[in-house]
């Protein structure tokens, strides 16, 4: 490791005469740069440490987990594939989680997004108040995800709840959201728009880095709103767009909080999002082998998605030339 | 009334004097509605947590408490002992705080200003763990603890914030540091100044704007942060705020008064340090966007 030189070699200074010629870059080293590279090394030790003992550690483990029987007490026995294939071939509610989770988040993710743009191109416009809209619309997505568990929890209630008494007022009959097996994803989709904010403001500074020129560019040619929006905005905010794809796909791969609060999976397993049923078959079932081969399910999903929409990216993506 | 009067003057004046008025109104318009939106559930939330039980089931619901039930506050905070949560919350979310700043600013600044070899390369392996599902360490790591017999203590949920293992703060310190001039640590060096010297008494000063939004995040993370709670405390004395109302919504779901009672009084603490530092909030996000 230190017999490479840096990568710039800005203040490596050679030192042909140095002290009798035991070789290796750290002999011909000035004391000032040696000391560089030690501090550089202890002031990255603990995250160093941190990587290998907490993630690279465990991902080897897991690795080897998924392959066993072991159930976190007793022997752990050799299976090979076993479990990937009872995954595939032996286990509905594999499947049940994976469309749950898969439709989930199907609908929520550009729902979110849409409605995140939308709000930050409100915040966009020249209009009085906006520090404090963009506070309200904000605040949300700060609430502790178990509080809006719990607030949307008594709001869906079906027969004390806001949802209905809203519906009652206009003449449409009640709805048993999360309580019933065709309402419940639709329901936690609507929940999950309250927590646009960070997305919003992600939005927002892209839309602040349109350059000015383009509309007015596009107001001396006489372009509407919606040509403007469809030809300069959206392909000016590809980046961003991208950006925001990815964060909430990955995101809502692994909703977990929501089912295990509000509904336990159902009703009738309707919300037996992917990441609580790994939870079930680890804490409860005491699976980890079974487990560790189902996390290890999801981890390829969202990487094969993750490569798709990169792969994809180069034809709807536009990045200015020699902006850094 | 007349500073409500002289406030919409002011915005109307601002609206009119400007090309594309219509537009604009509509704007603010919609912003007022989706605001009303936006807050509604806090609303329901506020007026649930104050009403007596007979008027919460009143349906169609209202919206005034009558009377205004307080004792629900006092009624949910020794229902459940949630001074012992907060307790065990400060715990956790102090020893985080200290953690996280410790280990990401030092290595942020061994990325952002010192040469040495595999730099680069060590960043970026670091930052490639922002992608992967926690699930997938979560089990392993479960199960490494649980045999060094740490299950059931805090040593889980802290001890990796001593060990920068949320790469998302040595990225947010190491693109600031690298931002500030590079002549300030050079002239330091020239007069005689030690590497640790540089950081502890240039860099860190200089930083501090940065060094409270890591502050913010990571606290506020450790005090909403539920599935660790979950998965590594066992009893309920040492249970944190979080973790502590989830049981409360398994146990009492019929007193829905007191349950919002109580999830206010998790949330106020959030909002409150939300609005001294708004600013930074806005801020950290804003870079994770633009650079990420």
């Amino acid at each position: 490791m230190t017999n490479s030189s840096s990568p710039d070699g800005v203040m490596l200074t050679e030192r042909p005469s140095g002290r009798s010629a035991t070789t290796g870059a750290r002999a011909r080293m000035s004391p000032r740069r040696r000391s560089e590279i030690t501090w550089a090394l202890i002031f990255v030790a603990p995250a160093v440490l941190g990587f290998v003992l907490l993630k690279a550690m465990p991902i080897l483990f897991s690795l080897y987990i998924s392959m066993t029987d072991w159930s976190a007490v007793g022997d752990a026995h050799w299976v090979g594939l076993d479990n990937f294939e009872k995954m595939l071939f032996a286990d509905p509610l594999f499947w049940r989680s994976l469309q749950v989770t898969a439709y989930y988040t199907l609908v929520s993710v550009p729902v979110s997004m849409a409605f995140a743009f939308f709000l930050a191109t409100l915040l966009n416009q020249r209009i009085p108040g906006l520090g404090i809209f963009r506070t309200i619309f904000y605040i949300p997505s700060i609430v502790p995800i178990i509080a809006s568990t719990v607030i949307w929890l008594w709001m869906f209630n079906p027969d004390f709840g806001l949802f209905n008494s809203v519906l009652g007022a206009v003449g449409i009959p009640k709805l048993q959201y999360i309580f019933s097996e065709d309402q419940v994803v639709p329901s936690l989709v609507f929940m999950s728009i309250w927590g646009v904010g960070p997305m919003m403001i992600i939005f927002l500074a892209g839309l602040q880095e349109v350059p000015k020129e383009l509309y007015e560019a596009a107001d001396i040619d006489g372009s509407n709103a919606w040509h403007k929006l469809v030809h300069i905005t959206l392909p000016m905010m590809t980046p961003t767009i991208l950006f925001n794809l990815m964060i909430s796909m990955v995101a809502a791969f692994q909703t977990f909080v929501q089912p295990f609060i509000m509904t336990n999976g159902g009703p009738n397993n309707g919300s037996l999002f992917f990441v609580f049923w790994i939870y079930r078959k680890a804490f409860q079932d005491s699976q980890m082998g079974y487990a560790s081969a189902l996390a290890w399910a999801l981890f390829i999903v969202i990487s094969v998605l993750s490569y798709l929409i990169f792969r994809t990216s180069n034809k709807w993506v536009f990045y200015r030339g020699g902006d850094d | 009334m007349s500073a409500m009067e002289n406030d919409t003057s002011i915005g109307d004046s601002l609206i009119r004097n400007t090309p594309g008025v219509n537009k604009r109104r509509l704007a603010f318009l919609l912003c007022v509605l989706l605001s009303i939106a936006m807050i509604l559930p806090l609303a329901w939330l506020a007026r649930s947590s104050l009403m007596e039980m007979g008027q919460i089931f009143i349906f169609p619901p209202e919206w005034i408490p009558n009377p205004f039930a307080w004792h629900n506050y006092p009624d949910a905070l020794t229902t459940i002992p949630f001074f012992l949560y907060l307790w065990n919350s400060a715990l956790v979310v102090v020893p985080t705080i200290v953690g996280t700043l410790f280990s990401s600013s030092l290595a942020a600044y061994a990325f952002a200003r010192l040469n040495w070899p595999f730099r680069d390369q060590i960043f970026a392996v670091l930052m490639a763990t922002l992608m992967l599902p926690y699930v997938i360490t979560l089990i392993p790591t479960f199960l490494i603890w649980s045999g060094l017999g740490f299950v059931d203590t805090y040593v889980p949920l802290i001890v990796p914030h001593w060990l920068g293992t949320n790469v998302f703060y040595i990225f947010l310190l190491r693109q600031f540091f690298k931002a500030l001039p590079k002549e300030l640590d050079e002239a330091a060096i020239i007069d005689g100044a030690h590497i640790v010297q540089v950081f502890w008494y240039i860099v860190l000063p200089l930083s501090r704007p940065a060094l409270l939004v890591v502050a913010i995040l990571s606290g506020l993370g450790a005090w909403n942060d539920f599935v660790d709670p979950l998965v590594y405390i066992n009893s309920s004395e040492k249970y944190t705020v979080a973790l502590g109302l989830s049981q409360f919504v398994g146990l009492y779901t019929s007193q829905w008064s007191l349950l919002m009672a109580a999830a206010t009084v998790v949330i106020i603490p959030v909002i409150i340090v939300f609005f001294f530092t708004q600013r930074y909030f806005m801020t950290s996000i804003t870079m994770t966007g633009l650079k990420g």
